[in-house]
């Protein structure tokens, strides 16, 4: 599997190894996330994509007996995010990340797109509203809601929060984006809609996707990565993992055979 | 297979017949869960008649105006003045006081154990937190009088044996079991998901605790302050005990003063004869603590449909 064109790097996992107390997610994980691509992650469902996935943002801090081992190198920093001296918070001020499960947060359109920004401790008007226009226009729902920013986000349909979400992301200029099967809580218009989004947003961000639907990695992603079992199997540009995979069991996964 | 078959049409139509027996224990059960509730129900509305018909007979002696406006409490004396001011005021300053601590303490402790605590503290502390509810409210009321008051008068040199600042203090002390056991239920309440995504919006704990779990959790929140305003308006041992039970129309903590609580305890335990004037006030205080009561627990209800709107 070589890559002739390859892009610059935006992050990279090394030697990754990830520990849920002592049952091992992920074993040696090696991996390119290449600068404003978007990656896509399949497998079968426990195949740790997702335990993938929030490693980079650390989100495996907040519960007690995780370890990580290897590295995640992030660049242009050229750090590793995994390091114990690395402040989850600083990363996840670059990470930005959109769950399965739309999770808007109980305050008014508007609020949950500034809260980031909040976070980060910008408090002026003119700047609030001038970035949060711009998310929300950034995440396609601003026609939608500009007439009602104050009101109550989870009013909003599932399509709708979902793409709020994005927009509370997209807020605070994230370098990367994790998305953690962004639509499969969502009816196939909406998903249609987040798919286009991903398209433009990639001019701007690094993806990196975790999706159950192989229609959605092949039309989304410029890389894919197949994982099972905790390995990673196979690695490599979309359109020549789905049409010629090297590996007989993320052939077998892509065509159905099996997961 | 055959469905035009005769006899098997019979055989399923049997199978889908009226259960008589299942149909008259389903009722049975009913009847049992209707009666169980309507013990407590009866029971309320038994306290409601006897309050307002025993008052009905009050206020035939006694004019409403002069109830509300008058500024003395003296049913009990020949020249007698029936100004339940007086006592509102005592339950309203000494209730104060004690949300003033119950309701900080109670929602800090509340974040603590749900946000902040691991799981082995919490769940060492909160049964500890429980127990301190369960403590004779006598127990709290003599704590009051020989031990917070004489420290709070090494503070405050002025301050007399009996006081509605040192019952107060003691009830808010009280109450913060209640706000914290109920407002923690309230903050675990809230799904992981919602803390996940503040988090990964790069907030701190504390950040994510104000502003994302405490607006999720408000109607909860609202439910625990409002049972602690009722536990405070209607405590009565810690302010016969230490707020002593002289009626006094002030809003001064520093001051002793009875409450509607102390003032029927006082009566109750004397012997007054059925029927007679000083009898029938307690009828008229107790009337007047289930209104107050009321009336908080209907702001409450309000204030959670309103704050269920907003967040």
């Amino acid at each position: 599997m070589q890559i002739h064109d390859t892009p610059a790097l935006k992050a990279e996992a090394r030697n990754l190894n990830f520990y849920y107390g002592e049952a091992q997610a992920l074993k040696n994980i090696n991996m390119p996330i290449y600068d404003k691509k978007v990656t896509a992650l399949i497998g079968p469902s426990g195949c740790g994509k997702s335990t993938y996935l929030r490693s980079f943002n650390r989100m495996h801090d907040l519960y007690p007996g995780n370890r990580y081992e290897g590295e995640i190198r992030f660049f242009p920093d050229n750090t590793n995010l995994l390091a114990a001296d690395v402040d989850p918070i600083e990363v996840r001020m670059r990470i930005g990340m959109v769950f399965q499960k739309p999770n808007p947060f109980p305050k008014s359109i508007f609020e949950n797109v500034a809260y980031g920004l909040r976070v980060r401790g910008e408090n002026n008007k003119r700047v609030l509203d001038d970035k949060v226009e711009h998310a929300l226009k950034g995440a396609a729902i601003w026609e939608e809601v500009k007439d009602r920013l104050p009101e109550q986000a989870p009013n909003l349909s599932g399509g709708q929060q979902q793409r709020l979400c994005i927009a509370r992301a997209l807020a605070t200029d994230p370098e990367l984006l994790l998305f953690d099967e962004p639509t499969s809580a969502l009816d196939p218009i909406a998903t249609g809609a987040i798919e286009e989004l991903i398209h433009e947003l990639k001019k701007r961000v690094t993806i990196l996707i975790v999706t159950h639907n192989m229609q959605q990695a092949a039309r989304v992603s410029d890389y894919t990565a197949y994982m099972y079992l905790g390995e990673m199997l196979e690695f490599g540009k979309t359109d020549e993992i789905f049409i010629k995979p090297q590996d007989k069991r993320t052939e077998d996964y892509i065509t159905g055979r099996m997961g | 297979m055959s469905a035009n078959n005769n006899s098997d049409l019979h055989q399923v139509s049997n199978r889908l017949a009226y259960n008589a027996m299942r149909n008259w224990k389903e009722r049975l059960i009913e009847a049992v869960l209707l009666a169980a509730a309507a013990v407590s129900v009866l029971t309320t509305l038994g306290i409601v008649y006897v309050l307002v018909s025993e008052s009905v007979s009050f206020f035939a002696s006694v004019s409403i105006v002069d109830f509300l406006t008058d500024t003395q409490w003296t049913p009990l004396f020949d020249d007698a003045h029936f100004g339940i001011m007086v006592l509102i005021s005592g339950t309203l300053v000494s209730s104060g006081i004690a949300l003033l601590v119950a309701i900080p303490m109670g929602t800090i402790i509340a974040i603590y154990l749900s946000e902040f605590a691991d799981s082995r503290v919490r769940e060492a502390a909160k049964p500890i937190l429980e127990l301190l509810g369960g403590i004779p409210t006598i127990v709290f009321g003599y704590f009051a009088l020989l031990v917070v008051t004489p420290i709070l008068q090494v503070i405050l040199p002025g301050l007399p044996g009996f006081s509605l600042l040192s019952a107060g203090l003691v009830m808010g002390i009280m109450i913060v079991p209640y706000v914290a056991s109920l407002s923690e239920d309230a903050m675990r309440a809230v799904p992981m998901s919602m803390r996940e995504g503040a988090y990964a919006m790069g907030s701190t704990k504390l950040y994510t605790a104000v502003h994302v779990v405490v607006p999720a959790a408000i109607s909860g929140l609202a439910a625990s302050y409002i049972l602690g305003i009722s536990r405070a308006v209607g405590e009565t041992m810690i302010l016969a005990v230490a707020a002593g039970m002289q009626p006094n129309l002030t809003w001064n903590p520093m001051e002793p003063a009875a409450t509607i609580t102390s003032f029927i305890v006082q009566v109750a335990l004397g012997d007054l004869p059925h029927g007679s004037i000083g009898y029938q006030t307690i009828f008229a205080a107790g009337l007047t603590l289930l209104l107050i009561t009321l009336v908080f627990n209907i702001l409450g209800q309000w204030l959670r449909a309103k704050y269920r709107e907003v967040y």
